[in-house]
């Protein structure tokens, strides 16, 4: 008798876990609230000038709304560390890939406007530039 | 004479399995058949995820390249309407919030109210949907074409296929609804409802990058 009560103590409790890892509705509400308030303060980069700031606070901005949305919507916190590792291999990957990608095209340090948009002129490498 | 056990609804208590919830922990029915213990449906879904990295990283790439290499035709500074794309993306997010109650709904097993969020997510992305056309419309009629420039290929390039992939998720959820109606959307294929869920959120969480990215961050 107290053997099956134990099991089924224990699979009622095993359920309880399950259910209590994931966010209630209430926190997804506050949670949604949060990223709505840190897109506000987005915007406000927009009519305030940030100076220096700006670009530095509008990506780490950025990047928290991605982790809130990953780990909470997307249950990325509480499901198995699996998933967590198959979608940020991709995600690093991408990234590396496109830096590396970027630092090709000199784009962290080339300032100059070619216009690749009309005819004429002459191609320098990938880039056409008008005469 | 030895006595039977009975469990408290006065039958013999089966030993306990360990109680899957669907959806829980990436838990279905089948993944306990799996090598992993979890649902393969789930795993292959982020593996999609995060090769769209891959493809949303090129064009938001391409999209930096671009966007300063022009000389005639609108640049982004003289064409984007900040505060009109903020709703937008207000909306896309609020969006990601009605996905996650519809998740949360279908694994309680209120059938009703998951109806209900899967309906209203989608509503809010068609309005993001309507959204796009209206802004594409007035930058062509500013003078922003596919072709004008190169910062308009990329943008139109990039922002196009994010929307091509909001509208599949639409279509995505729609399904969704319509399978719930017929009855063939039980609790225990909640992971169902999971699964399109991620990839809608994905689709608000690239939206993220480029609001910010190509909005927000100036010339």
């Amino acid at each position: 008798m107290s053997e099956l009560a134990t099991h089924d103590e224990h699979g009622e409790h095993g359920h309880a876990d399950d259910a209590a890892h994931h966010p209630t509705d209430t926190k997804y509400i506050q949670i949604a609230l949060i990223l709505g308030a840190i897109t506000a303060a987005e915007v406000a980069t927009y009519f305030v000038d940030f100076g220096p700031l700006m670009v530095p606070s509008l990506m780490v901005m950025m990047v928290v709304k991605f982790a809130m949305v990953a780990m909470f919507f997307m249950h990325l916190r509480f499901d198995s560390p699996l998933f967590r590792r198959v979608f940020v291999a991709g995600l690093i990957t991408a990234v590396a890939v496109y830096i590396a990608a970027l630092t090709m095209f000199e784009f962290w340090t080339e300032d100059d406007n070619i216009d690749t948009s009309t005819g004429g002129g002459e191609t320098v490498g990938m880039v056409h530039v008008s005469r | 004479m030895a006595e039977t056990t009975f469990g408290h609804e006065g039958g013999i208590a089966a030993p306990s399995q360990p109680v899957s919830v669907p959806g829980v922990h990436g838990e279905s029915p089948a993944a306990h058949h799996t090598s992993t213990g979890l649902s393969n449906e789930k795993i292959a879904m982020w593996a999609f995820l995060g090769s769209e990295c891959l493809l949303f990283g090129g064009l938001i790439s391409t999209y930096l390249l671009y966007r300063n290499r022009s000389v005639e035709g609108p640049t982004p500074s003289e064409i984007f309407d900040i505060p009109f794309t903020s709703v937008s993306s207000f909306v896309l997010l609020m969006s990601s919030l009605t996905m996650v109650l519809a998740v949360s709904s279908i694994q309680r097993g209120d059938h009703q109210r998951c109806r209900t969020w899967l309906i209203t997510t989608a509503s809010l992305g068609a309005s993001f949907i309507a959204g796009q056309v209206y802004e594409f419309t007035s930058f062509v009629r500013e003078g922003l074409g596919y072709t004008t420039n190169i910062f308009g290929s990329a943008f139109y390039t990039l922002t196009g296929f994010h929307g091509v992939h909001v509208s599949l998720g639409i279509l995505m959820l729609l399904s969704l609804v319509i399978l719930s109606l017929r009855g063939r959307l039980p609790t225990e294929r909640a992971e169902t409802v999971e699964i399109v869920g991620l990839y809608w959120h994905f689709v608000d969480v690239v939206w993220i990058v480029i609001f910010t990215v190509v909005y927000l961050i100036p010339e």
